[in-house]
Formats: C-alpha cells, sequence, structure tokens
C-alpha cells in the first residue's frame, strides 16, 4: 500500500473525529457546568441525555408534533427534572462525602434507565432525520452531513452557553455561588435558586445533547454510555474548566474516529478509558500542574 | 493504683467476643451455618451461596471504600480476573486450595498495576482510574480469546479435593460457607490492628494522618490491595459456583451493586456488610416472586417491566438510604437494639 | 545543644510571605515558645517543621541529621510529633482509638498478620493498650471518656485527647499550636501543668505556639517572636518582653486592631 492513500486516510478520520468531537465536548460541558456550580459529578448525564432523546422522540414521533414545539417541550422537561433531582437529591446531600453524591448521582441513573426502559421498551426507536446528511467534498475528503451538521449546531450551544455563563446575570451568581458559597449567600445571591438553575442547565445540555446522538445512531436505554468515557476524560483535565472539557471533547473524538480506522471498531468505546490509564501511568502529577497546598 | 491482673483485663476488653454469651451465640450461628444446607432445602442453599460470595466481596469493598475512602468503581471487574484466574489454574491441575489464593493475588496485582499512579493523586483519580480499569479488564475479558474464551467465556471445572468433586451446590457451599466466615472475621480483626486504625486516619482526615506517621501511599495501596484480593477470591468463588466465567458478569453493573449494598448496609462497618449484602441478594429475588404473583393474579405483561422494576428499586434504595439513614442498616440494626435494651424504661 | 535547627527557611503563598528567611535553634529538653501576632507565620513555620508544607528554601536537622527531604510521615518516626490549631481527630473512633493512633509507628503488624490477629498482632495490640493506659490516659486523666465518639466531647478535653495522641508517639520533640486557646481558666492550669510534666518528667522537648502570654512568660525557657514571616527576636522571656521590636509588633497589632473596632 502506498503512503498517500494512509496520509488521506488519517486526514479523513481525523477531521470526522474531531468533528464528532463536538457533541462529546457539548456532553463535557455539561459536567462542568454542574461541577462548578454545585461541586457535583452527575454520574447519571448519559441518562439525563437518554430521557432527553426519549421525550423529543415522544412529542415528535409518537404526538406528531413539529420539531421546535417538540424540542421546547422536551427542553421545559428535562429543565424539571433537573430542578426535582436538585431539590430531592442532591440538596439533602449537601456537605456530605463524595462517595454518597457521586453514589446518589449513579442511584439516580439507575432510576431514570429503569422508568425509561418501563415507559419506551427496551428495543431501540429511531429519530427522525433532523440534520441534513448532504457531505462536503474537501478536495479528497469526504465529510458527512451529520457529522458536520452536529458540530456545528454543539460549537453554536456551547458559545450560547459559555456566554450566558459569564455575562448574564444568572450566570454571574452562578459563579458566583460556585467559587464561594457563604460569601455569595451574604452578599445576597439566593444559592438555592442558583443551584437549581445549574441543574436545569444540566438537563438541557444533556438533553440537546442526547437528541443529536440519537438522531445520528439510534435511541435505547443505554443511549447515554458514551457520557461515562467523557466524564473519565474530562476529570483528567481539570472538571472546573470548560475549556478543559472541550479540548477533552475533541480529543476523545479524535482518539476514537482514529481507533475505528486503525486499529477496529470494537476497541472504540475503549479509548476514553485508555487514555485515563495511560496518562495515569505516565505522568500522574504533570498534567494536573502543582498540588493544591490544603490548609491545616 | 493497679493490680495485677490488668493486662489480661485489657486483653479481655480487646476480644472480638467476650461475653459468655456472644460465645454461644456465635457457636450456635456456626452450627446453624454448618446445617444449613440439609435443612433449608435447594433453592435456599444456592441463595447461601450466592449471598457468600457477594459477602466477600462487599467486606473487601468495604475495606476499600467504607473504611479508607477510596472509591472504587471496577470492583466487579477484580472478581472477573479472580474468575477468569481460577478457570486458568483448574486448567493447568493446579487444586482448587492453591488456585483461590492466586486468584486473590493475581486480582490484588492487577491492582497494584492501577493503585500505584492512581493513589498518589487525590480522591477522584482514583474513582475514574478504577472506573478505567472496570472496561479495560472487560476489553480484555472480551477480547484475549486464547484465555478467557471470549465472549462465550470460559469453563470452569468442578473443585476436586483427593478425586472427591464439589459439584452441586450443597457441596460447593461448605466451600464458600467457611470462607465467608473467615475472610469477614478477618476484615473485622483489621479494625482491631493498627492498620485498620491507620485506614480509617486516611479516611477521615488523611493530612493529619500522614503527621502521624502513617504512609497515605502506602496504607491505601495496602487498603486497595485487600480490597482486591477480596474480590478476586470471590470472583474465583463464584467460577466454582456457576462453573463458568463469561465478560458481561463482571461489568459496571455488578460493580455498582457492590456499592449499593456496602451503602444500604452501612459504610465503614462489617456489619453493614452483612446486612447490606444479605438485604441487596434478596431484593431482586422478592421483585421476581412479586412478579411472579402479579403474573398468576393475570397480569401478563408484569414479566416485561422485571427488569427496569429491579433497576428503579435498586437506585431508589440507594439513594433513599444516603437521604434519609446514610449511616445505613447497620445504624437501624443498633438503635433497634438499643430500643429493646431499654424497652421498658423508656419509648 | 539544639534538638531542632532551622535554616533560611522561607515559603511563600502567591503574593504572601509565610516565612522569610527564618532560623530557629530549638535547645534540647526546654519549652521554647514561638509567639507573634495573627498570621505572623506560627503554624507555618510548625508545618514547615513536621513536613507537611515544603519550604522553596532553607534547611532543617532534627536531632543530628538532615531531614529537609524526609516525608512528614517518616519525620513523625523520627520522633516530631505535634498537635493542630484546630483539633484535628479522627472523628470515626473512640479516644481509645485515636490514641492508639499515636503509638503507630512503634508496633510492627503488616496486613496479613491483622487480619489473623493471631500471635504478633494481638500481642501487640495488648502491650500498647496497657501502655497507653499507664502512661497516656491516667497521666492526662482521661479514663472516663476513653470509649466516647469525638463528637461526644466539649472543645478542651478534645485537645487534651490530641495532646495524648500525641503523647503516645513517644515523641523527641512535641509542638503544640495554641493548646489552651478557647480555654477556661481551670483548664488552661491543667494544661500548663501537663505541660510542664511532659518537659520535666519525660525529658520531652516542648515547642509551643500561643497567645496566652501569661502561659508564654511562665512556663517557657525560650521565646521566639514572628512578625511576618521574620525572627524579630529571641531569648528568655524576660529579654523578650523587653525587646522594643517585640513590643511594636504587638502595639501595632493593636491600635490596628484598635482601628478596625
Ligand atoms: N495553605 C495556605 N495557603 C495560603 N496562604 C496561607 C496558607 N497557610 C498560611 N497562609 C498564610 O500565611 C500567613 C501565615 O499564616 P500562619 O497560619 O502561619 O499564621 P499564624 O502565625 O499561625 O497565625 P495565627 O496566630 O492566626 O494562627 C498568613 O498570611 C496566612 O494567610
Ligand atoms: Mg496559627
Amino acid at each position: 500500500m502506498s503512503g498517500a492513500i494512509d496520509w488521506l486516510l488519517l486526514a479523513e478520520f481525523s477531521l470526522v473525529g474531531l468533528l464528532s468531537g463536538g457533541v462529546l465536548a457539548l456532553i463535557a460541558l455539561g459536567f462542568v457546568l454542574v461541577y462548578k456550580g454545585t461541586r457535583v459529578i452527575n454520574f447519571a448525564l448519559g441518562e439525563f441525555m437518554m430521557v432527553g432523546a426519549y421525550l423529543f422522540w415522544t412529542a415528535n414521533v409518537f404526538l406528531a408534533l413539529p420539531w421546535w414545539a417538540a424540542l421546547a417541550l422536551t427542553l421545559a422537561g428535562v429543565a424539571a427534572l433537573g430542578a426535582l433531582v436538585e431539590r430531592f437529591v442532591l440538596r439533602p446531600l449537601a456537605g456530605q462525602p463524595v462517595i454518597s453524591i457521586v453514589m446518589a448521582t449513579i442511584g439516580l441513573g439507575a432510576v431514570l434507565h429503569g422508568l425509561a426502559e418501563a415507559v419506551w421498551g427496551g428495543a431501540n426507536l429511531s429519530l427522525p432525520e433532523l440534520l441534513p446528511r448532504k457531505p462536503l467534498l474537501l478536495g479528497e475528503i469526504l465529510l458527512p452531513g451529520q457529522v458536520l451538521w452536529s458540530f456545528a449546531l454543539a460549537v453554536a450551544l456551547i458559545a450560547a452557553f459559555t456566554a450566558y455563563f459569564r455575562w448574564s446575570k444568572d450566570g454571574v451568581s452562578m459563579r458566583a455561588a460556585a467559587s464561594d458559597p457563604v460569601t455569595a449567600y451574604a452578599m445576597g445571591i439566593d444559592v438555592r435558586r442558583t443551584q437549581r438553575l445549574t441543574w436545569m442547565f444540566a438537563g438541557v445540555t444533556g438533553a440537546v445533547a442526547g437528541i443529536i446522538v440519537a438522531s445520528m445512531t439510534s435511541l435505547s436505554p443505554s443511549l447515554g454510555t458514551v457520557a461515562l468515557g467523557v466524564l473519565a476524560v474530562v476529570i483528567l483535565g481539570g472538571l472546573d474548566s470548560i475549556a478543559g472539557a472541550i479540548v477533552a471533547g475533541l480529543i476523545v473524538g479524535l482518539l476514537e474516529s482514529l481507533t475505528v480506522a486503525f486499529v477496529g471498531g470494537q476497541a472504540r468505546d475503549l479509548v476514553p478509558y485508555l487514555v485515563v490509564l495511560v496518562i495515569l501511568m505516565v505522568r500522574p502529577y504533570g498534567l494536573f500542574g502543582t498540588r493544591d497546598i490544603e490548609r491545616l | 493504683m493497679r493490680i495485677g491482673d490488668f493486662h489480661a483485663s485489657y486483653r479481655h476488653d480487646e476480644a472480638l467476643f467476650d461475653t459468655r454469651a456472644q460465645r454461644v451465640w456465635l457457636g450456635l450461628l456456626l452450627a446453624a451455618l454448618a446445617a444449613f444446607p440439609f435443612v433449608g432445602g435447594s433453592y435456599l442453599t444456592y441463595l447461601a451461596c450466592l449471598l457468600g460470595i457477594h459477602l466477600i466481596a462487599a467486606a473487601g469493598l468495604n475495606v476499600m471504600t467504607g473504611y479508607t475512602g477510596l472509591i472504587s468503581l471496577g470492583h466487579a471487574a477484580f472478581m472477573g480476573v479472580g474468575c477468569y484466574a481460577v478457570a486458568v489454574a483448574e486448567r493447568a491441575g493446579i487444586p482448587f486450595f492453591l488456585a483461590l489464593p492466586l486468584a486473590g493475588a493475581a486480582s490484588a496485582a492487577i491492582g497494584l498495576v492501577v493503585g500505584i499512579p492512581s493513589l498518589r493523586i487525590k480522591g477522584l483519580y482514583f474513582a475514574v482510574a478504577t472506573l478505567a480499569a472496570q472496561f479495560v479488564l472487560g476489553f480484555v475479558f472480551r477480547e484475549w480469546e486464547s484465555v478467557t474464551g471470549g465472549v462465550r467465556g470460559a469453563n470452569v471445572p468442578a473443585a476436586s479435593l483427593f478425586g472427591f468433586e464439589l459439584a452441586g451446590d450443597r457441596r460447593v457451599y461448605f466451600l464458600i460457607a467457611p470462607l465467608a466466615v473467615l475472610m469477614l472475621l478477618g476484615a473485622r480483626n483489621l479494625f482491631r490492628t493498627r492498620v485498620g486504625r491507620a485506614f480509617i486516619a486516611i479516611r477521615d482526615r488523611d493530612i493529619s494522618a500522614e503527621v502521624l506517621g502513617i504512609s497515605l501511599f502506602r496504607y491505601k495501596l495496602a487498603a486497595f490491595a485487600i480490597g482486591s484480593f477480596y474480590a478476586g477470591v470471590a470472583g474465583g468463588l463464584w467460577g466454582y459456583f456457576f462453573r463458568v466465567a463469561t465478560p458481561e458478569l463482571f461489568g459496571l453493573p455488578l460493580s455498582v451493586f457492590y456499592l449499593a449494598a456496602i451503602i444500604v448496609g452501612g459504610l465503614g462497618s462489617i456489619l453493614g456488610t452483612i446486612l447490606g449484602a444479605t438485604f441487596m441478594t434478596l431484593i431482586p429475588e422478592f421483585l421476581r416472586a412479586l412478579v411472579g404473583w402479579a403474573e398468576a393474579f393475570g397480569l401478563e405483561q408484569a414479566g416485561v417491566y422485571l427488569a427496569p422494576l429491579r433497576q428503579v428499586v435498586f437506585g431508589l434504595l440507594i439513594v433513599g438510604f444516603l437521604v434519609f439513614e446514610p449511616h445505613g442498616l447497620a445504624e437501624m440494626w443498633r438503635r433497634t437494639r438499643r430500643f429493646f435494651h431499654l424497652w421498658p424504661f423508656r419509648t | 545543644m539544639h534538638i531542632l535547627e532551622a535554616e533560611g527557611l522561607t515559603l511563600r503563598f502567591g503574593g504572601i510571605r509565610a516565612l522569610a528567611d527564618v532560623a530557629v535553634a530549638v535547645p534540647k529538653g526546654g519549652i521554647t515558645a514561638i509567639i507573634g501576632p495573627n498570621g505572623a507565620g506560627k503554624t507555618s513555620l510548625f508545618n514547615a517543621i513536621s513536613g507537611f508544607y515544603r519550604p522553596e528554601r532553607g534547611t532543617l536537622r532534627f536531632d543530628g541529621a538532615d531531614i529537609t527531604r524526609v516525608p512528614a510521615h517518616a519525620r513523625a518516626a523520627l520522633g516530631l510529633a505535634r498537635t493542630f490549631q484546630n483539633v484535628s481527630l479522627f472523628r470515626g473512633m473512640t479516644v481509645l482509638d485515636n490514641i492508639k493512633l499515636g503509638g503507630h509507628n512503634r508496633l510492627r503488624a503488616g496486613a496479613l498478620g491483622a487480619l489473623w490477629y493471631l500471635g504478633r498482632a494481638a500481642a501487640e495490640e495488648a502491650r500498647l493498650r496497657a501502655e497507653i493506659e499507664r502512661e497516656v490516659i491516667d497521666f492526662l486523666e482521661i479514663d472516663h471518656i476513653r470509649d466516647l465518639p469525638i463528637d461526644a466531647l466539649a472543645y478542651g478535653l478534645q485537645k487534651r485527647v490530641e495532646l495524648a495522641r500525641a503523647l503516645a508517639m513517644q515523641p523527641k520533640v512535641l509542638m503544640l499550636d495554641e493548646p489552651v486557646a478557647g480555654m477556661n481558666r481551670e483548664e488552661t492550669e491543667d494544661m500548663a501543668r501537663f505541660i510542664l510534666d511532659v518537659q520535666e518528667e519525660r525529658g520531652i522537648t516542648v515547642m509551643l505556639v500561643e497567645h496566652d502570654m501569661g502561659l508564654v512568660m511562665d512556663i517557657s525557657s525560650h521565646v521566639v517572636v514572628l512578625n511576618f514571616g521574620q525572627v524579630i527576636a529571641s531569648g528568655t522571656p524576660a529579654e523578650v518582653r523587653r525587646n522594643p521590636a517585640v513590643i511594636a509588633a504587638y502595639l501595632g497589632e493593636r491600635a490596628a486592631r484598635r482601628r478596625v473596632a
């Protein structure tokens, strides 16, 4: 085989990988928003994605509503779910050790998973294709339309969320409450409200990511399993950096795509975890800079 | 002023079962355990074997997570290592009494490979490293066909002693039950010594533990090694019990199951391990019975809902205990005992 | 003879210099007090000595050996014990188990021995228990609380338990960070008596950070004064009390406080 073809293949899969990393970055953003806002790692984000996608399916396919109405209903639904979760699961656990919080979101994930399977069944459903299929030809490189559009959508959403988080009044109080809840409270910020908002946002990001993923593949209760891999990589880069999350998403996308091209599809889901283990082996401290010094 | 037999009385104070009544109860319990498979019937014997395996695995996880504060999301994968190790050892003609410790050792060794880099960093990285180990090991179980038999799995021959095969639940019971008792006692013993105290100190406040002369790295590694050893032995027993090792048995759901068991039972409590593992072993059986009745009463669709129902109940138990009884069943048990202790005098 | 010598210790947190070229020599067998206004760097000095903070520069010698690069847990094993300004006991354990933790380094049981709890592991636990009862619990008069959980104790008692845990380490140098802060008169007097007993009867060198000047002047043999991370004076209590730099530092603080109030 000649070198030229290999290079082309590499370029094509790299581009496709980076582009499909956009959705992963959106998922990563979902983790980071919740962590920044409430110091919680949401292991149920994958289930939020899945529930969002099912709600959309119900509205769009089952009830045959137009897509914008279906989307509005879905987002309202997941935002309500996020608020409920904050109120009845996370708020009572404030101040508990990490394991309690981690396990609470895992338990929540199990409940959502079970409910979804009970309501919608375990079989695969399919969403209508929301994104145009028309591919883009870049010289000899073919970029599938769905991948391209999902990337554009993800970028737009990430930009919107980030801008909101940075400049809106709610965003500012969310950040203040996140970095120092006591002071924020003393300064008259309604910390509970901001935490509720954070969870509602988590639901919305999750649902949008879920709908995109489901429209490109298919919809089943295990739709959200990708999220765990994204989480693993996000944690390596630091859970409180939006930029880190985006980079993590793109890297996972790139590596997954290259793995599919050069190793084989069965190894694809393994990529993020392998990355995590390898990085931990090679340079455990290096990546995270200096350890913060605790006060005694 | 101290008197001569003081030394002896401290020993007494430090003993596990110090009163005569406790010793009598212990004897009765052991006798009941020995008689169980003859009295209990085949279904209960099957359940008892399963419970024994869950008890060992959950005890290991509690040592690591409940007592030392290291969250492991990969416990089931380490059990898998033990299970495959037994399959391989048996193929090589190694008898079970060597194969089981080997299974534990293999799992502890892989635990060290994951633990050495990740334990140098704080908290969550360890949890994530174990999650990664869970998936990577699962991949190895699936793909390393020459050893593991791939997705179809590997058969595990029955354990045998001088030609006497421990086949069938009742016989395997006598392998599992004594080991479960021994390993639970071992876990309990840990916390009467400096090793166990160091674990708890690390969990409660790892920085000041260090100033007391406890090497964080060494003891975290020790806790992880012990936890994985327990998982490995439990996995080996799983192999001898179910006689087969397949990849999907040892996935993330089983890891989460054990975490749930120790949370429901009580983190950092051996009694909690026992109560939690028992409870979580019985819940699916109870749900199955429930669905069976529902079907018998004419709800023909009920069977479809068994799997989702299990998940929902499982998740609700985790969240419910965390929110309403964070110290788990062990705390409820203590409260009940206190109540009956004081009963006529206080309500 | 100095049992502990720090030389040129420098430690910065962002823009704050917690320690600036600090040199301290602690005479063996005495009670050395470290005093200074809030934020002067006293606790940071203790943290640097016990190995919890890594100074950017400077050396530490303990008992004749250079310990600058020795990790915290190994320093404890060499004979450095301390208590914390904010009590730092293990809440998941009883008082007795907390104290037993102090004996950690003098026991030998490994993980395997501990699982069986036969022979050596059991014997050494019994020995430790007897020794702790004799030399720590009786001494500090805390037999009535040994089986209680930490949360059940008043603050003063918690500080005493922390001292007990440090004593169970049988240290050569005992560092006490504000041992009587928040205590009433009677508790303070008890604590002063314990500290003196520890130094006189057991020959343990004591280092003491304390704001209670009465206590410092009463019991210490040597005083080091820190201000803004620098040593501004050292000597006997009487010398330090007369030192104009010390008076200025404390007056300055008092004046500043008045301004804030
Ligand atoms: N871990 C840390 N991170 C950031 N700054 C710190 C840290 N530890 C100490 N400092 C700063 O270093 C300076 C010295 O603090 P230190 O705690 O040593 O003072 P101190 O003399 O013990 O005061 P106090 O009498 O109030 O206990 C202070 O300005 C403090 O804010
Ligand atoms: Mg201080």
